[in-house]
């Protein structure tokens, strides 16, 4: 492994109307599996993953990605919103969408596996339930073969099959050697599938650190409470 | 005064009176026409408004909102004064002819269809936005999915148009001249019968006129109905 | 039956949707008051005018006032009216080439059956007028510049009579044609000033009936005027004149006479 961190942020700040919502975040990570973002409401997670994937551009500071300024969006990552965006359309033409002109066939019949939805393929997608919508929403992201995966909170209030099965598809994900952004409140997932922990709280980097060693040994009083449910979520 | 009318209604339309055919097809011909070219100008308009930022785009969407309010005599009386032949487009000999019924409508309604089309792309982009930004969806791929998945909103945007086209009476009195066999439509025969003290003649041409309302209100809901069935609103 | 007829009906009129082909072969406009039209005296008179002259006459029926503005702007090839001072005004100022006395008829004052100012069976308009303004009973006033609102402005000149005062309480001024003042008239029992044509013609009358008729102030002349062409260039003069010809011809001037509704004769000839 080269020595090139997968995600380096520099000195980051974002200000929305005068208010600073992130300030000066600065993480090098060259951990290749599934890195947690977590932190109490307000801490502004959301916004940093916007920021990672070129959503919202950044106030000051810099952002690089496999070594790649980030300055847009671009196809090497995919993300996947806490509300599922899927189109008006069934679930076979939201993946087709998704698919670039020389997607074949049978990807789209992989994405629909993959979603657990080949029996709903021409169903609305509208009309999926919460966990359908999300499981489609991950497997569409999936369909560009992006090396990140940028995920925001996907699983929050979903039905628990669709958790395991969506936290199955996270791992193999990583398992062929791709790098996930996962922001999530669920503790559990955070032990289950992290193996390294940036928590974030008012706009600040409190801790990066091992999985591991964040849910033994956090550091800082804010992780603590967090982590015994002292911070309201 | 009313079962009279009522009665006369019903025999206009089951005799076929000749007279009624001709005004009636020719109101619907007329706001048809001015449908399709309003809806050719006004859909892109609105649609560019919703997706696309520029220099004065909120005076423009708060000049269209206010157009919509517009007295239909004050657009008759422009195109009155543009097309009479001592206006600037007299030359083209087309006062009191259902072309210059037509150019009024247009103006009547390309309002309405831009902004009515302004507020649904506008809801859309705001639910597809950060999508298409993620899976870096080119401009005219997204207007085209745009029109595509919100084409039952905008048919009901274009019905609107033509409702308002077809029960037009104000502008297309002054600029069609309410001639016999020429520019008579259904609106304006009901005027001219009232002015008769022909009540009940009127009130069953306004039967009929209301007919086509309810109609095309039937339509409308029908395809609402439909699309939200299928999770397409 | 019907509908495969309406549905013919249908599929030939989309086609002309696409093209709008209005290629009539000689039409004028004529720019009219509203009372011959109202009368259904051009529904009568214009079938034979094609017959004999090949001419369509497409009619723009507004008032008096608005007929001669709308010509002004050249907006019409012939004038039919009924407002002699404004009309020789017209001719005088270029817009016309020559007026001709066509017809005429008169004005009646007609109002509700139970006659609040007592003017019924007088022939004296100043004094039937003098008698509702004494009394403030209520007067629909056409208040729209027509050739009846002109007669009727010189009514109340020449008996005397100041209606602004009246204005909001007994003169109502609608700003509408003769068939949408008299509507307003019988909805409020007002009195009203009308061409006979019309009343005639009218059909929402319920109770109201003729009180004043037969003073000579109430003659109504009706006049015809070909649009000067050196005005308005666009004019198309030859069909016009052919059009204005035929009405002051003998054939045309006894096809006016012979135009009657319900036995009564509307318009009386009376061309040079």
């Amino acid at each position: 492994m080269s020595n090139t961190p997968l995600i380096e942020v520099t000195n980051l700040s974002l200000k929305l109307s005068n208010a600073d919502v992130l300030s000066s975040i600065t993480i090098a990570s060259t951990d290749p599996g599934v890195t947690m973002v977590m932190g109490p409401n307000g801490a502004g997670k959301s916004l940093f993953l916007r920021c990672l994937h070129g959503l919202t551009i950044p106030t000051g500071g810099s952002i690089k990605i496999f070594g790649n300024s980030i300055l847009g969006t671009s196809t090497d990552q995919a993300m996947v919103f806490q509300k599922p965006v899927l189109l008006r359309r069934s679930v076979i033409d939201n993946l087709k969408f998704a698919g670039s002109t020389n997607t074949q066939r049978n990807a789209i019949d992989d994405a629909l596996s993959l979603a657990r939805l080949q029996d709903k393929q021409h169903f609305p997608a509208k009309l999926l339930s919460g966990g359908e919508q999300q499981r489609l929403a991950l497997s569409r992201a999936l369909l560009r073969e992006p090396k990140l995966l940028v995920l925001d909170e996907p699983t929050a209030s979903l039905d628990p099959a669709s958790v395991q099965i969506i936290e199955q598809v996270i791992q193999d994900f990583t398992e062929r050697g791709g790098k996930v952004i996962f922001v999530s409140h669920d503790i559990g997932q955070a032990k289950r599938l992290g193996s390294e922990i940036i928590f974030l709280h008012m706009g600040r980097v409190l801790e990066h650190s091992v999985a591991s060693a964040f849910f033994n040994n956090p550091v800082t009083d804010e992780a603590r409470a967090y982590l015994n449910g002292h911070i309201i979520i | 005064m009313l079962i009279n009318a009522f009665n006369d209604a019903l025999t206009l339309i089951v005799s076929a009176d000749p007279d009624l055919i001709e005004i009636l097809l020719l109101s619907v011909q007329v706001s048809f026409s001015a449908l399709a070219i309003a809806g050719i100008l006004a859909m892109p308009l609105g649609t560019i408004l919703a997706i696309s930022h520029f220099r004065g785009r909120k005076l423009l969407i708060t000049f269209l909102n206010a157009m919509m309010g517009l007295p239909p005599v004050v657009v008759g009386l422009f195109v009155y004064l543009m097309l009479s032949r001592s206006g600037p487009l007299g030359i083209l000999e087309l006062l009191y002819t259902p072309t210059a019924m037509i150019i009024a409508q247009v103006i009547l309604i390309i309002p309405i269809i831009a902004s009515l089309t302004y507020q649904v792309i506008e809801e859309l982009n705001r639910e597809y936005k950060d999508l298409f930004l993620s899976l870096k969806i080119s401009p005219q791929q997204a207007v085209f999915a745009y029109l595509w998945d919100a084409r039952y909103s905008l048919f009901t945007t274009l019905l609107a148009g033509f409702g308002r086209a077809i029960s037009e009476v104000g502008a297309v009195m002054i600029v069609g001249g309410n001639i016999n066999h020429l520019t008579r439509i259904m609106t304006t025969a009901i005027a001219l019968e009232t002015s008769k003290g022909e009540l009940s003649l009127a009130l069953s041409l306004g039967i009929v006129l209301l007919t086509i309302a309810l109609l095309v209100n039937a339509i409308v809901i029908s395809i609402k109905t439909f699309a939200g069935e299928k999770g397409y609103v | 039956m019907v509908i495969i007829r309406i549905a013919k009906k249908i599929t030939i009129s989309l086609g002309a949707v696409i093209s709008f082909n209005f290629c009539y072969a000689e039409s004028i406009i004529l720019q009219s008051t509203t009372s011959t039209k109202n009368s259904g005296f051009y529904d009568y008179v214009l079938p034979m005018i094609k017959e004999d002259t090949g001419i369509t006459v497409n009619v723009v029926a507004v008032g008096t006032g608005q007929a001669i503005k709308n010509a002004q702007r050249c907006d019409g090839d012939v004038l039919l009216v009924h407002s002699k001072a404004a009309e020789e005004k017209f001719v005088s100022d270029g817009y016309g080439v020559k007026r001709f006395d066509l017809m005429f008829n008169d004005f009646v004052i007609v109002g509700p059956s139970d006659d609040p100012a007592n003017i019924s069976g007088s022939t004296d308009v100043s004094e039937a007028l003098n008698s509702i303004a004494s009394q403030q009973t209520p007067f629909a006033s056409r208040g729209d510049n027509s050739g009846t609102h002109k007669a009727e402005r010189e009514l109340w000149k020449i008996s005397g009579i100041d209606t602004s005062k009246g204005t909001k309480m007994w003169y109502l001024e609608t700003g509408s044609g003769m068939g949408a003042t008299l509507n307003i008239a019988v909805g409020k029992a007002a009195y009203v000033l009308s061409d006979r044509a019309t009343w005639i013609k009218f059909a929402n009358k319920q109770d109201f009936k003729i009180h004043v008729q037969g003073d000579k102030r109430l003659f109504n002349q009706y006049g015809i005027t070909l649009i000067n062409p050196i005005k308005c260039p666009n004019v198309k003069s030859k069909a016009g004149q052919k059009f204005v010809r035929w009405l002051l011809s003998d054939k045309g001037q006894s096809s006016i006479e012979s135009y009657t509704v319900g036995g009564n004769q509307l318009f009386f000839p009376n061309a040079q």
